[in-house]
């Protein structure tokens, strides 16, 4: 038996499920029945029942690709802030080698890089790497904070969503699995990507969006256009 | 309209059981709750019962530096409850004092068993209770807040702990005390509980009450708990029912 159906919205203590269903992400068995431990919305797999949160912050795990901001500078080692509970670290070998450079030549606090997760130990001590295509430090830009579960949705089937905000934007977006989403183009469009992500954060679980957000992004682009038209375009073209 | 009220004070009048705000022995007062009013925190609620105004914050789970009372298996929960210099009659002295220490460490202790805190270990899941202004009941106003300020924040929970005090004044057994009752009273009773399972989560009593008033409190008490865990889920649906949209 079920008493939910998929994409209802439950809060901590609801009942979702009896024994007939496997517990997922967001639920624990108490008894027979499977309650909800989270407010969120209801994803039902086959006989798995989940609940995918609304809010939540990001666990780091072996793999993912995060956007990080360095905190602090130690003897052989740069502390990074990934947007979570747990703080990363990342290596001086792992940019210099055997090398011996002074740590706050490559990277000083305050800088922005992209990096992999290489590993989470059982002290929840998270080894960021650089090594990998794209990895580095950013320059300029802009960061955006989500919640790290609505990160699937921006991207969106096979990047749709977020290819489609590049395109009209003509901004560079990358997106960490931390929920920091970083933004570098023209400072209007770098505006518009800020305000259509936060859009899509906010009605993340509501279906037809990517629909909405082309309105909304051809609404504000076709506009500003016409408004701004005569002084920036110069502007763009020196660029 | 006019004659219809009046016609109903003669009647209580009439059994005896009329408070002096003019509630009936096991009704609670006005209560409103509005879940994520705050920006910048992972949670947050404000809540008003009767006179009492109170906000809750809810940051984390966090990063916790202090590695004296870091978990290696779960995370710890922080709590704060302080009352602002103007939430009471004569100005209140800023800052922590025995009272609202007390309360902090009830308030944690409360909310503690109903937090899934292994899914975070060594970090920290810190809570911030603020009374605007206070008409007694307000560490069970708290309670019920930051319960709703941690739903808020995402986090994992087994149950939604709401929490109301009953206890005993001119001689009746009341449920939902207010000031000038508990000032005045006999005895004040402080139940905190997971509306589904039943747990007590808080017990505290001062005053003095018969073996059977006690018992009388208590089921009052958690009467009243389940009447309040209605308007809790009620507010976190509201807060993203608008969302839908």
């Amino acid at each position: 038996m079920i008493f939910v159906e998929d994409k209802d919205l439950v809060i901590p203590g609801d009942v979702l499920a009896d024994e007939e269903y496997h517990t997922g992400r967001g639920t624990f068995r108490e008894g027979k029945n499977i309650h909800s431990s989270l407010v969120g919305l209801v994803a039902v797999r086959d006989k798995r029942i989940n609940v995918i949160p609304l809010q939540s912050k990001y666990i780091p795990k072996r793999g993912d690709v995060v956007i990080g901001e360095v905190t602090d500078i130690r003897f052989s080692m740069w502390n990074l802030d990934i947007n979570s509970p747990y703080s990363g670290f990342l290596s001086a070998s792992d940019v210099f080698g055997k090398e011996k450079r002074d740590l706050n030549k490559a990277f000083d606090v305050g800088d922005v890089l992209f990096l992999r997760v290489v590993d989470v130990d059982e002290v929840k001590k998270v080894k960021l790497g650089l090594k990998g295509r794209g990895l580095g430090k950013f320059k300029d830009g802009i960061l955006i904070y989500i919640t790290p579960t609505k990160v699937p949705r921006l991207i969106g089937k096979k990047g749709s969503m977020i290819n489609m905000i590049k395109d009209e934007t003509h901004c560079d977006i990358i997106v960490g699995q931390n929920g920091v989403v970083w933004v570098k183009g023209n400072p209007l469009m770098e505006r518009v990507a800020e305000k259509v992500i936060n859009m899509i954060e906010k009605q993340a679980h509501t279906s037809g969006l990517t629909d909405r957000v082309r309105n909304m992004l051809y609404k504000i682009l076709g506009k500003e256009i016409d408004e701004e038209e005569v002084e920036r375009i110069p502007e763009v073209d020196e660029d | 309209m006019k004659t219809d009220r009046e016609v109903i004070i003669i009647i209580l009048n009439n059994n005896n059981n009329l408070r002096a705000d003019g509630r009936d022995f096991n009704e609670l007062r006005p209560l409103k709750i509005e879940a994520g009013i705050l920006e910048k925190a992972d949670g947050s609620a404000y809540l008003e019962i009767g006179g009492n105004k109170i906000l809750a914050a809810v940051y984390g789970p966090r990063e916790l530096h202090v590695r004296r009372i870091m978990r290696p298996d779960m995370a710890v929960i922080r709590c704060r409850y302080n009352m602002a210099p103007f939430s009471v009659g004569e100005r209140k002295r800023p800052g922590p004092d025995r009272r609202s220490v007390e309360i902090s460490k009830i308030t944690a202790d409360a909310l503690r068993p109903a937090i899934f805190l292994e899914k975070f270990p060594r970090s920290t899941i810190d809570v911030f209770i603020e009374v605007l202004e206070a008409e007694g009941g307000t560490r069970c106003a708290g309670i019920t807040a930051a319960s709703v300020a941690l739903a808020d924040a995402g986090i994992p929970m087994k149950d939604l702990i709401a929490s109301c005090a009953a206890g005993k004044a001119e001689g009746n057994v009341i449920l939902d005390l207010s000031e000038e009752e508990d000032k005045e009273g006999e005895a004040d009773l402080p139940v905190a509980i997971m509306p589904r399972s039943g747990n007590i989560t808080l017990l505290q009593m001062d005053g003095h009450m018969t073996p059977e008033e006690f018992e009388n409190a208590l089921d009052l008490a958690i009467e009243g708990c389940q009447k309040i865990s209605a308007v809790q889920k009620e507010a976190i649906k509201n807060r993203y029912g608008e969302e839908n949209e």
